[in-house]
């Protein structure tokens, strides 16, 4: 029968079923036994690693008063394949955007990616979040990522502390720590002391869906990482002196410095015209960079480290220093001075002549010091005039001029201490002398020092002979624990002739020039200079250090175009001085003549 | 009291026990594939695994009520079931709800059906009654148009729905049709027509007819007997060169963009991961990640969390390959086999010719169901969406598949009482 041939076709219909069923078993095998791609690609599928920003450590002054700390503002993230139909007109209205601003900015999202989140608005501060906290649910697809920003509670410091921006493509390349979106200090100590205020960034790994939806940590957050705040930062600088002196400097252009001597711990830092910091914080950053970018007088260049000056009459007890240490000094030398007609350089006081070196540097006679350079550079006995002016040269440098002091603040620059070499290109080999170049013995010509600089000078002074490398950390993570990786620089100058120039630093508070600024019950070691300024009028400058004996400032102000070293410079670093060691400003007078005067416009 | 003691005495408990361990296991996947944190019970019918637990009870209830109807019933108005589907296929394209593309629901409330589904059985019941009837000789040319106009006219109709998977089921009655003496070079034709209709498209007319070429030339000098069928084989040759042209006119000319689209993901031709190519290579993600043992019950990452797309209904075999691994997929595919075999066995064993035909319609069916829906979850057949059988997500099919299996256990009750 044909049905009895045809009952055999089962075995074939059979055979179709398992050779289908052994090719899926194979695929199968295939795919979820050998081949391991899926279960990574699985892996990637669901698993969003979510960066976990620390907030950056906070920063006190030596008085463990809080001088930056950090507040909460929001990032708001959208998710355009989320996005669903949103009342336009009242979102615009929440984040205060334009319509226009509103589309532009799906648009970039869109184009980075529909599923990724990206950035719609950054840094919505606490209260605008706060607003439109409870009206979120009625916009979804967007979401708020919690960000820590800067703030200032007092508007100081601003050159001090540098600022907090994000990271470029370029620091990307060079640093895999950092990653877009991640904040960096730029400038100040924020760059200095960068790797100990970021913190440690922390990673969740959550789980999403198809639709970018978090669903759920990943095995419980077992290898999730908290982000770790950024360790607390306790300057050496004391906020209320750099408050006040800041307050002191308002409308005048220059650079006030005051360092603790023994310590060579910075008390204040300040540069003047200054900006309040929260103005480089945050949205409104940019905008605010661009206008001070703009600014004529600078606000952003930091004088304090950036800026050179002539040193002037400052300068003159340093170079009295070489000529006691290398012999063609003494207490005894005694030089004339023919007052205005004097030659090769004029003196501009009217006093005692002959005079001896203390007496000089009370009574800033340029011809006395002009002298005393003379001699160190033309000591035949010594060595050729070359070679002394290196040997002076050399006694300069280790007093701190010259060259960067290594401090622990970002982009210091070095003034300038000119080398023989440099004269012997302008004048040519054997072709300059003393007299050539003789504006150097009263801190004219081509020597430029910084405020920085001349405040360690001061500090200099202040310990006969040495400086601790100046800095503004005190300590880092607790309160106390100072730093010991400031080097201290022993000058080449022998310490006893120091004390020959604190007296003529005594006397110029006692006697001279500061003689009108004297605190009640401290003495105070100074010297003021004015500095010829070939680009405008004369800038005022000051250095000193109080107590003389027990000295616990070191101090020096730069006032550029104001003239007289005694009219402004003098009387503000007195008022700093009374300010620190008492705590309290008792000459009104003094502080009412300061405040409030703008001197440059 | 008789008869129906009758009946369960004669029930083939392993096609029950087959039946029902599916069911099972696929509403167990279902509750873990869409499984939803705020409502943890697999009864909460505000879900779609509370919902499959009512359909799989009202399942149950109509294959019982199925046992219990005398057996005669399905033969005798195997027509009219035919007619009644066919016209309600007309109706649905009149007055249908359109769902995800096809025109092919009647929506009452919330709640839906989907008359192609029933079609299946309808059809499988017509053929099987045409194969009855006496003095049936394959060889004539009426013989094999009837039933391919049986099979013709629903596959027409539910193509005109826009649902091409549903309608290419029909071609599955091709082995029904084998089984009733239907050459065995049709079944090897269709699947040349299949294997060159791929390459084809994969390689290109040219190549696939150079190889044809070649192909003959090497038939004709290595083997005797088509050396006397020269015009044959010429014939054949021109017959395949003109196939290969008419697929690639056909893809370009008469198929949907997302047609073509899903064509050559498969193919290997285009990498749209987001695309068309994105259902088949999550799924396969998700199926590959499982490894030998899986990730666990409710563990799976994939499907749960929506990378795989119908993770419910079309790609329900995701859920068993990433949570049950290949021992899972190892485990369904022999449930299958097991249950595909243990059919064409029961319908050799039938006296009668209608129940024969219509338990190979069954496995027909069934198989083909299998192979295309696990064959397109592991990226060998295109996306073409029809459910796996008892596994997928929802009422029409698990409802259908019930009946078309449940009319053929019944008709395998009444094998031993008809002696
Ligand atoms: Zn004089």
């Amino acid at each position: 029968m044909a049905n009895k041939s045809l009952a055999s076709r089962k075995q074939t219909v059979i055979a179709i079923f398992l050779v289908v069923g052994l090719i899926f078993l194979i695929r199968l095998f295939y795919i979820q036994v050998i081949d391991e791609s899926y279960t990574l690609s699985a892996n990637n599928n669901v698993l969003r690693y979510v960066t976990q920003y620390p907030a950056r450590g906070l920063i006190y002054d030596r008085n463990g008063k809080l001088l930056v700390y950090n507040e909460a503002v929001y990032d708001l993230m959208v998710i355009p394949m989320q996005v669903k139909e949103v009342d336009t007109t009242e979102f615009c209205k929440l984040l205060e955007i334009t319509r226009e601003g509103f589309i532009e900015r799906m648009e970039k999202a869109k184009k980075y990616s529909k599923y990724k989140p990206s950035l719609f608005e950054k840094q919505i501060s606490k209260e605008t979040y706060g607003y439109i906290e409870e009206k979120m649910y009625r916009f979804p697809g967007f979401f708020v990522q919690p960000r820590t920003l800067r703030y200032y509670p007092k508007p100081i410091g601003a050159h001090l502390f540098g600022y907090v921006g994000e990271v470029t493509q370029g620091i990307i390349d060079k640093n895999p720590y950092y990653k877009s979106g991640d904040y960096i200090g730029i400038s100040g100590i924020e760059k200095s002391y960068e790797d100990v205020l970021r913190g440690i960034k922390g990673m969740k790994i959550k789980m999403v869906d198809v639709h970018n939806r978090e669903v759920g940590s990943f095995q419980n957050g077992r290898f999730d990482s908290a982000a770790i705040m950024g360790r607390d930062l306790y300057l050496s600088i004391d906020g209320d002196l750099q408050e006040y002196g800041e307050k002191l400097m308002q409308g005048k252009m220059g650079s006030v410095v005051a360092i603790e001597p023994s310590s060579g711990e910075i008390l204040a830092f300040l540069s003047s015209p200054s900006y309040d910091p929260n103005l480089l914080v945050g949205r409104v950053r940019g905008k605010n960079f661009k206008l001070l970018d703009d600014d004529p007088v600078k606000p952003l260049l930091n004088r304090a480290m950036m800026g050179t000056y002539p040193p002037g009459s400052t300068f003159k007890m340093v170079n009295d220093l070489v000529g006691l240490q290398e012999g063609t000094l003494t207490l005894s030398t005694r030089y004339t001075c023919q007052g205005k007609s004097s030659s090769p350089i004029r003196c501009t006081h009217t006093h005692q002549s002959p005079l001896n070196v203390e007496v000089a540097i009370q009574q800033s006679c340029n011809p006395f010091h002009w002298q005393v350079f003379r001699a160190i550079i033309n000591n035949s006995a010594k060595g050729s005039i070359r070679e002394n002016y290196v040997t002076w040269r050399n006694h300069i440098m280790s007093l701190g001029f010259g060259h960067k002091l290594g401090t622990d603040l970002q982009y210091e620059l070095s003034g300038n201490i000119p080398s023989a070499e440099k004269y012997d290109a302008i004048y040519g080999k054997g072709h300059w002398n003393s007299m050539t170049i003789r504006s150097l013995s009263i801190g004219q010509g081509e020597i430029l020092v910084t405020p920085l600089q001349l405040a360690n000078s001061a500090a200099v002074m202040a310990n006969r002979g040495f400086y601790i490398v100046p800095h503004v950390i005190s300590s880092i993570g607790e309160k106390g624990k100072k730093s010991d990786k400031f080097q201290k620089v022993v000058s080449t100058i022998d310490p006893a002739h120091f004390e020959i120039a604190v007296e003529g630093m005594r006397q110029v508070a006692t006697l001279g020039t500061a003689r009108w600024y004297q605190i009640e019950g401290i003495t105070m070691c100074g010297k003021t200079g004015t500095a010829e300024n070939p680009h405008g009028d004369d800038h005022s400058l000051f250095m000193a250090f109080a107590p003389a004996d027990n000295p616990k400032i070191a101090i020096a102000v730069i006032i550029e175009n104001a003239g007289f070293g005694s009219k402004w410079a003098l009387p503000i670093a007195s008022l700093m001085i009374e300010k620190y060691l008492t705590g309290t400003v008792k000459r009104l007078d003094v502080e009412e003549d300061m405040l409030n005067v703008k001197l440059y416009q | 009291m008789r008869e129906r003691k009758n009946v369960f005495n004669n029930i083939d408990w392993t096609l029950i026990i087959l039946y029902l361990v599916l069911v099972l296991l696929g509403w167990v996947n279902i509750y873990a594939a869409v499984y939803n944190e705020e409502h943890k019970s697999i009864f909460d019918i505000s879900q779609s695994y509370g919902k499959q637990m009512i359909w799989i009870a009202s399942s149950l209830f109509l294959g019982l009520v199925i046992l219990l109807t005398d057996a005669r019933f399905f033969s005798t108005f195997a027509y009219i079931i035919y007619g009644l589907t066919i016209f309600s296929l007309v109706v649905v394209l009149a007055v249908g709800s359109e769902i995800s593309g096809s025109k092919s629901w009647f929506q009452i409330g919330s709640f839906g059906l989907q008359p192609a589904e029933f079609a299946k059985f309808a059809t499988n019941l017509a053929l099987a009654r045409f194969f009855s009837t006496q003095h049936i000789n394959i060889k004539e040319l009426k013989t094999r148009l009837i039933p391919l106009f049986l099979m013709g006219l629903p596959a027409l109709l539910i193509l005109l729905q826009n649902d091409t998977g549903s309608a290419l089921v029909y071609g599955s009655f091709i082995l029904v049709l084998y089984r009733m003496g239907l050459s065995g070079n049709f079944l090897l034709a269709g699947a040349l027509v299949v294997v060159i209709a791929l390459s084809t498209l994969m390689v290109g007319t040219v190549y696939v007819m150079i190889l044809l070429v070649i192909f003959a030339i090497v038939l004709f000098f290595f083997m005797k007997r088509i050396k006397r069928n020269i015009i044959n084989l010429v014939a054949l040759l021109i017959l395949g060169i003109g196939f290969t042209y008419s697929v690639e006119y056909a893809v370009e000319n008469f198929l949907g963009d997302h047609q073509k689209t899903r064509i050559n993901v498969l193919l290997g031709k285009e990498l749209d991961l987001r695309g068309a190519g994105y259902n088949v290579n999550q799924s396969k993600i998700a199926i590959g990640s499982g490894g030998l043992v899986g990730k666990g019950f409710l563990n799976g990452t994939q499907t749960k969390y929506n990378f795989v797309p119908e993770q419910s209904t079309d790609f329900i075999f995701c859920t068993v390959g990433e949570e049950w691994g290949f021992l899972g997929t190892f485990v369904v595919i022999s449930l299958f086999l097991a249950l595909l075999i243990r059919i064409i066995m029961l319908a050799e064993k039938q006296r009668s010719d209608f129940s024969r035909v219509y338990g190979y319609g069954v496995a027909a069916i069934l198989f083909f169901h299998f192979l295309i829906n696990i064959g397109m979850t592991i990226g060998l057949v295109p996306v073409i969406g029809i459910p796996l059988p008892f596994f997928s997500y929802g009422g029409s099919s698990l409802w259908a598949f019930t009946i078309l299996l449940f009319i053929f256990i019944k008709q395998d009750t009444n094998r031993n009482a008809l002696l």
